[in-house]
């Protein structure tokens, strides 16, 4: 079990009392790709950004690969992202100044796991692994959507993080690009690796391992998807 | 914190703006190569004006103040009663000094003093045909004279020497050298308020550059001055004291004045007025020099502000990616630190330059001999000054900025 969330609530102040999350309890566990779906309101982003650690105003309990994550330091916690999260986002991919292999080795030097050289071979397998590498010293800015979407998961990849988290990452994309994105998670899922991303796209949700339905700040279905238990 | 990646990701930034980081840059550059050229230049004319006053004056002159003031008889014997004394005539009061030239030796002695001059000086009518002026002769030995006052660098014309060869010999000022019309080998009656008159032979012209004393003053022998006087040979009425620091004259002044009774006054009683005019020119030199510094500070704080709001989806990503927010102020940081260094140190360039060009650009004076360009001084501790004023106004500048910017909510930016 990679991730434990436990009676998560949230609410917004402003500008009147809201309850936004309602005793969220799930856990998640290696390997998994789970997507988490609902109408928009429904408190399904709210709950990533608890889960992302970015987000720390909450009541309930939050534990991610051994280390519970409630009442942490922002510093621990920016350390906690940098050594075991990965994040896709819908907008706002990448820097626009670096390029795309820069980009994709800012968090592995923030992490300083690996030596320049040694971090450079990675970046590029990871360019190499979403089909990228022919850009790799292309400036960001030049990049297509899609195709920065592409890099910001290699990004996501550097640390060989715990999870990756995806706030809708194909929400910006047209559909060849969503396909190609989807296409990345589930051969990042199939090698083992634990993703969650929130979507409203039915066929993206549809493909992964795992739903769980949100509305009104609650739970509604947690279940197994068939056709990867039938694979 | 990481400082290479930080420092990494603030350069690229600069880069990313040239323009923008040029014309901060810029802001710093004038803010200090004004510093620059106003402090070096205005320290140029304190200095000219201290070391013009400084050298035709004693650091130390004792003298016996005559006080004609005196209580009557009457008064000390009925003090407080209604005593009316008419015309009561003030006491006949000597300016000599008692055993003048043993005090002399004895300050000689004192640690720190560089030289000492016992002389005698007193008003008197200088005449040539019918021109009349009033002026002060000093009876000076005149190589201690010379020792304290370099009176061989503000000769004009003639030779210090001749005092020495000839009793009659006089070195005079140049203003009133020319006010009389005489030159080298000219006579003048010289006529003392008691009434002595002696005919001296100018010898030579000295200038200070200060028209009160080249304009009244002229040296000749102690003896000749004190034979005009029909005085003896120990009468003198002034010791000129110089020291090896200026600034140990005020304490030994008022250590002199209790060990001999006598008045003593120091440079800076007698120069007052010049340097209250120094401090008043260093307040403002720092005053503008400083308000330079606050706009390039402005425009820098301005700039960073703009820098950050531009930037803020890039620091919602690194934030999400693991920076922390001293990484963040690290990254602004740099950027302020940057354009203020390399903005400095432009800026000591061309404030070097400006000054170099203000010492060479010539500077008519008329009768200030000693000054043919403008004065400027070019001291290393201005310009590290100027440097640590521009680095600090960037960092205070940079600072809040970047506090912002390490502040941002990641969650309220990359949630759209």
């Amino acid at each position: 079990m990679v991730l434990s969330a436990r009676h998560l609530n949230k609410y917004f102040y402003d500008p009147d009392q809201f309850q936004v999350l309602r005793d969220i309890t799930f856990d998640v566990q290696q390997g998994e790709f789970m997507a988490i779906v609902g109408k928009s309101g429904c408190g399904k982003s709210t709950l990533l950004y608890l889960l992302s650690t970015m987000d720390t105003s909450y009541d309930g309990q939050i534990e991610m690969a051994g280390t519970s994550l409630t009442g942490r330091s922002q510093d621990f916690l920016a350390h906690f992202r940098n050594e075991h999260l990965g994040f896709v986002f819908q907008f706002h991919f990448l820097l626009p100044e670096f390029s795309a292999l820069q980009n994709v080795m800012l968090p592995g030097q923030k992490l300083g796991k690996y030596p320049a050289h040694e971090l450079e071979e990675r970046a590029m397998e990871k360019l190499r692994l979403i089909g990228m590498a022919d850009y790799a010293r292309k400036p960001a800015s030049k990049l297509s959507g899609g195709q920065q979407q592409r890099v910001a998961i290699a990004r996501a990849l550097i640390n060989d993080p715990t999870i990756i988290m995806g706030d809708e990452p194909t929400g910006n994309l047209d559909r060849a690009n969503s396909e190609n994105v989807f296409h990345i998670f589930k051969d990042l899922a199939a090698k083992g690796q634990t993703i969650i991303t929130v979507t409203h796209d039915p066929d993206f949700a549809a493909g992964t391992d795992r739903i769980i339905e949100m509305s009104d700040g609650q739970i509604i279905s947690g279940h197994e998807n068939q056709i990867r238990q039938a694979g | 914190m990481n400082l290479t990646i930080a420092s990494q990701i603030a350069r690229t930034h600069l880069l990313a703006k040239k323009r923008q980081t040029l014309v901060a840059m810029l802001g710093v550059t004038f803010g200090i190569a004004m510093f620059i050229t106003m402090i070096s230049f205005m320290q140029g004319v304190n200095q000219f004006l201290e070391d013009s006053a400084l050298d035709a004056s004693p650091h130390i002159r004792v003298f016996n103040k005559v006080n004609t003031q005196r209580a009557s008889l009457i008064d000390e014997a009925h003090p407080g009663g209604f005593n009316v004394v008419y015309h009561q005539k003030p006491r006949a009061e000597s300016a000599r000094l008692k055993n003048g030239l043993i005090i002399a030796n004895r300050i000689g002695r004192q640690p720190g003093v560089l030289g000492v001059s016992p002389q005698l000086s007193t008003q008197v009518f200088y005449n040539n045909g019918p021109i009349q002026l009033s002026g002060i002769i000093a009876g000076v030995d005149i190589d201690r004279e010379n020792a304290l006052y370099h009176l061989t660098t503000r000769l004009q014309s003639g030779n210090l020497n001749a005092l020495k060869t000839n009793p009659d010999a006089l070195i005079m000022g140049t203003g009133l050298a020319r006010d009389l019309n005489v030159r080298v080998g000219d006579k003048v009656t010289v006529t003392t308020p008691t009434g002595g008159t002696r005919v001296l032979r100018v010898a030579g012209t000295f200038g200070f550059g200060i028209s009160t004393v080249d304009n009244t003053r002229s040296y000749a022998n102690l003896s000749t001055v004190q034979e005009i006087l029909q005085k003896d040979p120990s009468y003198i009425t002034d010791i000129h004291v110089k020291m090896t620091d200026p600034m140990r004259a005020i304490p030994l002044g008022k250590q002199l004045q209790a060990m001999f009774g006598y008045h003593t006054e120091d440079w800076a009683t007698a120069n007052t007025a010049i340097l209250a005019g120094e401090k008043i020119r260093n307040v403002m030199t720092f005053v503008v020099s400083f308000t330079l510094l606050v706009v390039a500070g402005f425009g820098i704080y301005n700039i960073m502000n703009m820098t950050v709001v531009n930037k803020i989806k890039d620091i919602a990503i690194l934030k999400a990616t693991g920076f922390d927010s001293r990484d963040i102020v690290a990254i602004f940081l740099l950027q302020a630190v940057f354009i203020g260094i390399s903005g400095g140190l432009l800026g000591l360039g061309i404030g070097f330059g400006l000054s170099y060009l203000l010492s060479i650009t010539p500077f008519d004076t008329g009768n200030m001999i000693s000054l043919k360009t403008f004065p400027v001084i070019f001291a290393p501790k201005y310009y590290v000054m100027g440097l640590l004023f521009g680095v600090i106004t960037t960092l205070l500048a940079g600072y809040f900025p970047s506090r912002k910017a390490s502040k941002v909510d990641p969650v309220a930016i990359l949630r759209g």
